[in-house]
Order: structure tokens, then C-alpha cells, then sequence
């Protein structure tokens, strides 16, 4: 399952469909698990007439849980050193996003990639590097 | 979020990788895990996040009985969120999650103890088109086992925006 570093060249791609058309209850169940409860993901009353956002939108650890779902298929189970993003647009109820990693390069074992996800518009809403052993 | 003991559950581990989406059999099945290179269940990759569930004060879980809370009942409580938290942006007062890294060194498996400790990085701030004054603000937590040995070092950028995001 794991990569291997001979068969790796910088620019390589992996990209995969991580959502289509997001459901809220999806953001419910990412509240539930990680206890952030923070009410602009799930309470439409607060986040449009108190936080002045059109509608709920999804934990950007929810946007990170769901291209850490792309990594770890591209990288195998347990090879992941590193996983960083910044969180560039929010994420919205009804948005379908991608996600793609690019090899950047292999030293000593672990490749290093950049990873970006975007969304049905092509906006990118992460986008980070992560580092992996491999083989 | 400081943390004194996150207890690390296969089913909370389950649940977890469910809202994520991710079905891969090494969140929920064991006799499927002991066949793969982990050789057990181990936790998504953003599972540390979760640690928030043992943080006896988070801010951003309702208070039992739901007194003081921000968020709406029939209607807008009224309520601020608590200093720290991260609220609702902008016109909610709070904040909204800039940046996250973690590093790995080695992965979660069910039947770890571990802590977290924070310690409150570096803050900047910087203007934004789309939302006024930007406040960042980084804390580095670092998750260690029940031996002690490091796991995980997670760090987080909030920010803080004047106004909610334009999202023209």
C-alpha cells in the first residue's frame, strides 16, 4: 500500500473526490466527534442573523479531516509524518471538493507533497504540505 | 487545549473517521487492522483535534445546562462568546481556525492516555480585503502518551477578523 520512493518524481499527482454536495448533517457529525460545537457550523439562526454569514459552514478541521482522507490513501495507513494547512475560503453546505497531493520531492525516505483542495467553483479552500514515509 | 486525560476509544476513533468520511476499515474493524503495517486500529490523521471532548472547560461546548451559551435557542441568546473561544467571526465577535499543522510521531491507537499541553505561540496581524484587521493568534499543543513519549505536536492559528468574510 505504501509508496515507493523509485516510482516517485516530483510533479507526480494524486487527486481524489473527497465530498459531493456537502451535508449539513456531515458538519453535525464532525461537531458531535471533535466536541467543537461552535454554533456558526450548525445553528443557521445564530450564524446568519448574530455572525452575518449566509449560511452554516464546515469546521475547517472538517475540510482538513476530509484531505487527510485523500493523503491517506495516497500514502498508506500510519506513513504520515507531517499534515499542515491554512484554511483559504469556508466551506459551505451543498459544496463538492477535491483534493489533490503533488510530489515536491523524496529525501531520506519520506516524500515531501503539497496538497490542496478546492472546491465545485475551483476555489481552493486548503492548502498545505504533508510529509510520509515511504518505501 | 489543555488537556489532563484524552482517553483514546476505538469507538470514538469510529466516529470519528465516519465524519470525515473516511471508511477505511483500520478506523472501525480490528481483525481487518491486524493485518495491515499499523497492526491496529490507529486514528485519523486530524483525530488529536478531538482532545476538545476532554477539556473540561472548552469553550466552544455548551455548558450542561446550556446557561450563558452563545449559540440560538427559539431565537439569538444574546449571549457573547467566552474570551478564547472561537465564536462566530466578524459580527459574532469570535474567531475562525487560519491554519493547522500537526506532526506525527507516531499515530494514536485506542487504549492511549495521553495529555496536552499548550503553550501560546507567536500573534501578527494583518489587513484583509474581505474581512477588515485580521488578528492571528498560534498556540502549539503537544500530545504525549501515557510513558510520557511524544505524539503529537499540533499547531493552531486562529483569527480573529473586524467583520464577517465577504463571500462576494
Amino acid at each position: 500500500m505504501a509508496l515507493n520512493a523509485s516510482e516517485l518524481n516530483a510533479g507526480d499527482t494524486y487527486t481524489e473526490r473527497l465530498v459531493e454536495d456537502l451535508k449539513r448533517t456531515q458538519i453535525v457529525m464532525y461537531a458531535g466527534a471533535s466536541g467543537d460545537y461552535n454554533p456558526v457550523h450548525t445553528d443557521e439562526v445564530f450564524t446568519t442573523e448574530v455572525a452575518g454569514y449566509p449560511s452554516v459552514f464546515a469546521h475547517g478541521m472538517l475540510t482538513m479531516g476530509l484531505t487527510g482522507k485523500m493523503l491517506t490513501n495516497y500514502v498508506g495507513d500510519g506513513r504520515l509524518t507531517e499534515f499542515g494547512v491554512r484554511f483559504t475560503n469556508q466551506v459551505f453546505p451543498g459544496d463538492t471538493l477535491d483534493a489533490t497531493a503533488t510530489v515536491v520531492g523524496v529525501e531520506d525516505g519520506i516524500v515531501e507533497l503539497n496538497v490542496a483542495t478546492v472546491n465545485q467553483k475551483g476555489v481552493q479552500v486548503a492548502m498545505g504540505t504533508a510529509k510520509a514515509r515511504v518505501d | 487545549m489543555a488537556v489532563e486525560k484524552f482517553k483514546v476509544e476505538a469507538s470514538h476513533i469510529m466516529m470519528f473517521a465516519r465524519a470525515v468520511g473516511d471508511a477505511n476499515r483500520i478506523y472501525h474493524d480490528e481483525d481487518y487492522a491486524e493485518g495491515t503495517e499499523p497492526g491496529s486500529i490507529i486514528a485519523p490523521p486530524t483525530f488529536a483535534q478531538a482532545s476538545a471532548q476532554f477539556d473540561p472547560d472548552y469553550s466552544l461546548r455548551p455548558p450542561i445546562d446550556g446557561d450563558g451559551w452563545f449559540g440560538s435557542g427559539g431565537k439569538p441568546s444574546g449571549a457573547k462568546p467566552r474570551e478564547g473561544s472561537g465564536g462566530g467571526g466578524g459580527g459574532g465577535g469570535g474567531g475562525l481556525h487560519a491554519e493547522q499543522r500537526f506532526v506525527y510521531h507516531r499515530h494514536i491507537r485506542p487504549g492511549d492516555v495521553l495529555t496536552a499541553t499548550n503553550k501560546p505561540g507567536n500573534t501578527w496581524e494583518r489587513e484583509s480585503r474581505r474581512a477588515g484587521k485580521l488578528t492571528f493568534s498560534e498556540s502549539v499543543t503537544e500530545y504525549r502518551d501515557q510513558n510520557g513519549e511524544l505524539v503529537i505536536t499540533a499547531t493552531g492559528v486562529g483569527v480573529r477578523t473586524e467583520r464577517p468574510v465577504d463571500q462576494g
